[in-house]
């Protein structure tokens, strides 16, 4: 086997060290050394987006990324996106829109789309649509994803909780919320 | 993947050394987003990856009216699109590096990446071509400038000698009365590897209505992304008028070799290179007379 490689990195606000393979990536390492498997393993060449994570800030596919260049990075996953308040806007307008089916593109989605609207509050339809175009879904058909990206931006605006939305995007979602969350 | 030996120096010289040691058994790793999926697909062996992304050289840009731009090989494309100095100053490098993959792709690939992996279908090559882009090159043997034209030499190859390191490229400032356009066709709104795609650009006289120079460049519609010679040549003293849009994408039609494969037949390359042609000329001919 390989010589491993002691890397020292942030993933989610705590500091991680961890040895790997060069040849690992980082979706590998997050996977398999670290056991963090919310992040999803789609196409493993960069087309899917399902292993989507901030890396330094930036949104990347974390499967076009070497295990090895974390090392003093900061990382932020979909374990890093709740709070021990609860779920974040996005991950509560997904609930409620019913915006997942197999779930497996979801991590991926909520990451991306986290870092739109971090960025741009109130991104329109077409922007989202721009901006997630790099994350695909083979059961949703999207609609139902832009709907609870643009209710978690409005909520985002509106200070943060997903159950004061009030939107035509959120209209129709008031039986799923009690089904998933009461 | 395959096993390799991996090292992130943080120095050219230190680069090109370990470049050197290995010849065509090291590659160099930017963005990764080509080198990493063709090494996990086994296009081929290699003993040893090299991280530029701790280079300072090729890690920053500088871009202003004066000098033009100087873009460090490793830069993503995402900092390129961002950059206020660089959209008002090159929209035409805008035009492809914004629209090369998703947003995640463009927050790791780089146009020095691009140009390196020397696909035919690169979309950053034709914008550097037709803006006079020059590869500034770092080697065992010193230094080089090659222009970008020069720089593919087939499908996946280029012009770099073992331990060369692509370290920058440089776009002359722009002129007065000057504009330049990319654009490509996709059967998707986002996230394809082009049909064909095609960049122009013009250089117009003060009085805005005839073309002093020009080039075009198309990709996808042969083995290397192609520099429009010809028909480059055509638009110097024309006036800046449909007939000659029509003339020089005629002309354009002719350079172009493309083969049938998945993504379209040789005659749909052929015509959808004369459509990409005149409308990069319209908006290059647009934006010098607004510039």
């Amino acid at each position: 086997m390989a010589d491993k490689i002691h890397v020292n990195t942030t993933i989610n606000d705590t500091e991680v060290d961890f040895l790997c393979e060069s040849r690992q990536s980082l979706l590998e390492v997050l996977r398999d050394v670290l056991g963090m498997t919310g992040t999803k393993e789609g196409c493993n060449d960069g087309n899917c987006g399902a292993c989507t994570v901030y890396f330094d800030g930036r949104i990347v596919d974390s499967c076009c990324v070497l295990g090895v260049e974390a090392q003093g990075s900061t990382i932020l996953t979909i374990e890093g996106v709740a709070s021990p308040d609860g779920l974040h806007p996005l991950q509560q307008a997904f609930l409620e829109e019913a915006a997942l089916q197999c779930g497996i593109c979801t991590p991926g989605f909520i990451v991306a789309a986290k870092s739109l609207l971090e960025r741009e509050p109130d991104a329109d339809e077409a922007r989202i649509r721009h901006w997630l175009a790099g994350n695909l879904c083979r059961c949703t058909g999207y609609d139902k994803i832009i709907r609870a990206v643009l209710k978690a931006g409005e909520v985002m605006n509106q200070g943060g909780d997903a159950r004061k939305a009030t939107t035509a995007a959120g209209a129709g979602a008031t039986d799923q919320r009690d089904v998933y969350n009461d | 993947m395959q096993e390799f030996e991996y090292v992130a120096p943080n120095n050219l010289e230190d680069a090109i050394k370990l470049m050197a040691e290995k010849g065509p058994k090291a590659k160099i790793l930017a963005g990764g987003t080509d080198v990493l999926v063709q090494m996990r697909g086994g296009r081929f062996q290699i003993d040893r990856l090299v991280n530029v992304n701790n280079i300072p050289e090729l890690n920053q840009f500088s871009c202003s009216e004066a000098d033009g731009l100087t873009l460090g090989a490793a830069v993503p494309c995402c900092e390129i699109y961002e950059d206020q100095t660089i959209q008002k100053l090159y929209p035409g490098l805008v035009d492809s590096a914004s629209l090369i993959g998703g947003i995640q792709i463009q927050g790791r690939a780089t146009v020095g990446g691009n140009l390196c992996n020397a696909a035919p279908s690169g979309d950053n090559i034709p914008s550097l071509i037709v803006q006079e882009a020059v590869a500034i090159v770092a080697g065992p043997n010193g230094r080089r400038n090659i222009p970008v034209e020069e720089f593919c030499s087939g499908p996946g190859r280029n012009v770099l000698q073992d331990g060369e390191i692509l370290v920058a490229i440089h776009i002359p400032a722009p002129k007065a009365n000057y504009g330049a356009h990319f654009l490509r066709f996709i059967p998707r709104n986002e996230m394809d590897i082009a049909v064909a795609n095609s960049a122009a650009s013009v250089l117009l006289d003060d009085s805005k209505q005839h073309i002093v120079s020009g080039r075009i460049a198309i990709g996808s519609v042969g083995p290397t992304v192609i520099f429009a010679k010809d028909a480059s040549a055509l638009l110097a003293g024309k006036e800046a008028n449909e007939a000659t849009i029509e003339e020089v994408a005629e002309a354009t039609k002719k350079a172009a070799s493309p083969i049938n494969d998945m993504r379209g037949t040789i005659d749909q390359r052929i015509h959808l290179v004369g459509v990409l042609t005149k409308r990069a000329l319209r908006t290059a001919i647009s934006r010098a007379r607004e510039g």
